[in-house]
């Protein structure tokens, strides 16, 4: 059995109104991660120690965090990854307001998504079902294996230094977008809310989104430039107006427009 | 309602601001560099107007040939890879992985990931003053015309001397070059969405299997465009200052045949 070793942290303690990074030490063991780490001292020393997490398996994206400055899920990152002289800094997504020490509000996400009108698909066909090749959905899998860590709108600089989190949809809402606009059964025209309500002109491409994905979605490549393609399509590519004036162009799309959300009200 | 984010003064912001420790500015600053030199020496080039044809040989930066004596007496000299440089220039500009390396690299916006900027809120990203950006597809319609003038300066390397076939070392260079730019021009991000990318039921498509087919051929080459758009302008690089040391005589274009 490998020998056991002492692990230094220095861990985000506060909340809204400020907070300072504590130092523990933890024992190490093969094939811990560092939320094993923030659960030892949660156990050991810091019962108070506030962390979201749940599978512990990389499948639900709860324990995100950053690592060492770097976007990541707690429960991905092995203990032996970093050089063992050095302390590990863990601290909550800077791009979310913060709750308690790990912990961060990322209901901003959840109003957005909110704001993406849902998938319609076009009529069933005669025997009742509806039929699609899978060429025509290779693409849209990709973005399903999103675990909506977060992580991608985190790093996104749109968010996290221009504070545009309620007013730009972010990677992981591209990338949702994208998946509606290329599905073959989808009937509805999203365009014009992605260029104007979603704001994908405010990427940049610096693709920091795609590095820290830890379901390596090829979110930059696969998804936004695709829909910044698509945008451009449709509002600033003068050749392909003039053909559509001619030629009709591809089948319409009814246009989307932005759901009306009703707030939940009531007592609890 | 929406709730403000907070940014606590121990998480690190402002210019450069990270709680990173590797080397994050090794890359923007190589970029730097790299792109700086290239757009030095291409402009020092465009200016000296001389020393690049030779023989059957046509540097890069100034294919096609341009008559540009209709600039003469101008205040400032015009020469050929002036009005050339536009094409591929602002291809480059507008391509998808260029954006990353100068907006990191020149703009610091941002310089890294989760690396701090001039904080500002008046961002506006490419919806503002670079909306240009949109226009790629265009600057890609040139760019492949281009390609069909460096592969024929490829082939006058190896047909177009008088005195029959020759394969040089230069022939080579201008063979290097168009595949490079062949492959760079061919993995664009746009080529991609051209091709295919844009069909949504490719089952059900004109001509949508074979569409598929191109796409994912394209999307293959896509994945190394980064490594295309470096290699290509090292390329371009290169053939112009192997075609000018040839035409100076600095070296000797040795004949394999």
């Amino acid at each position: 059995m490998a020998a056991e070793r002492k692990a230094q942290l220095k861990v985000y303690r506060g909340d809204k109104e400020g907070g300072e990074l504590k130092d523990y030490e933890v024992e190490t063991y093969p094939g811990m991660v560092v939320l094993d780490a923030i659960h030892d001292i949660q156990a050991k020393q810091e019962p108070s120690l506030a962390v979201r997490w749940n599978c512990k398996a990389g499948r639900c994206g709860s324990c995100s965090a950053e690592i060492n400055g770097k976007p990541k899920l707690m429960c991905m990152t092995r203990m032996t990854s970093f050089p063992e002289n050095e302390p590990i800094t863990v601290t909550p997504m800077k791009s979310f307001p913060i709750i308690k020490d790990l912990v961060t509000d990322v209901s901003s996400n959840f109003r957005m998504a909110k704001k993406i009108p849902a998938f319609r698909p076009r009529p069933k066909e005669a025997d009742g079902t509806w039929r699609m090749q899978q060429e025509d959905i290779d693409r849209i899998q990709e973005f399903r294996k999103c675990i909506e860590c977060f992580l991608c709108q985190d790093t996104c600089h749109v968010i996290r230094d221009h504070g545009k989190a309620e007013d730009f949809a972010g990677p992981r809402f591209l990338i949702a977008l994208a998946g509606l606009d290329m599905h073959p059964l989808d009937t509805l025209d999203r365009r014009e809310l992605v260029k104007d309500e979603f704001k994908v002109g405010y990427c940049n491409i610096t693709r920091c989104c795609t590095e820290v994905c830890p379901e390596h979605i090829n979110i930059t490549d696969n998804g936004i430039i695709p829909m910044k393609e698509r945008v451009a399509d449709d509002y600033f590519d003068p050749l392909r107006w003039v053909i559509r004036k001619f030629t009709g162009g591809p089948e319409k799309k009814e246009k989307a427009h932005l759901p009306v959300l009703q707030e939940k009200t009531g007592s609890k | 309602m929406a709730s403000k984010s907070v940014h606590l003064p121990v998480l690190q912001s402002g210019l450069g601001g990270t709680l990173r420790r590797d080397a994050w500015w090794v890359g923007p600053a190589i970029t730097f560099v790299l792109l700086s030199a290239f757009i030095v020496y291409s402009t020092w080039r465009a200016f000296e107007n001389a020393n690049f044809l030779y023989g059957p040989y046509l540097s890069p930066l100034y294919s096609p040939l341009v008559d540009t004596s209709w600039a003469k007496g101008w205040p400032i000299p015009v020469s050929g890879a002036m009005i050339i440089l536009i094409g591929p220039g602002s291809f480059r500009f507008t391509c998808y992985y260029y954006r990353k390396a100068y907006y990191r690299a020149f703009a610091m916006d941002p310089p890294a990931c989760a690396v701090g900027e001039p904080r500002g809120h008046s961002y506006k990203g490419e919806r503002g003053l670079l909306i240009f950006q949109n226009l790629h597809r265009f600057t890609l319609y040139v760019a492949i015309g281009f390609l069909f003038f460096l592969w024929h300066d490829a082939i006058k390397g190896l047909v177009g001397w008088q005195d029959g076939v020759h394969l040089n070392v230069g022939t080579l260079v201008l063979t290097m070059n168009a595949f490079l730019l062949s492959g760079y021009t061919l993995s664009c991000h746009a080529f991609r969405h051209l091709v295919g990318g844009n069909v949504n039921s490719y089952s059900t498509a004109t001509a949508g299997m074979l569409r598929y087919k191109i796409w994912q051929k394209v999307s293959k080459l896509n994945m190394n465009h980064m490594a295309w758009a470096w290699t290509s302008l090292f390329g371009v690089g290169l053939t112009d200052f192997y075609i000018r040391c040839v035409c100076t005589g600095a070296i000797h274009d040795m004949r394999f045949f």
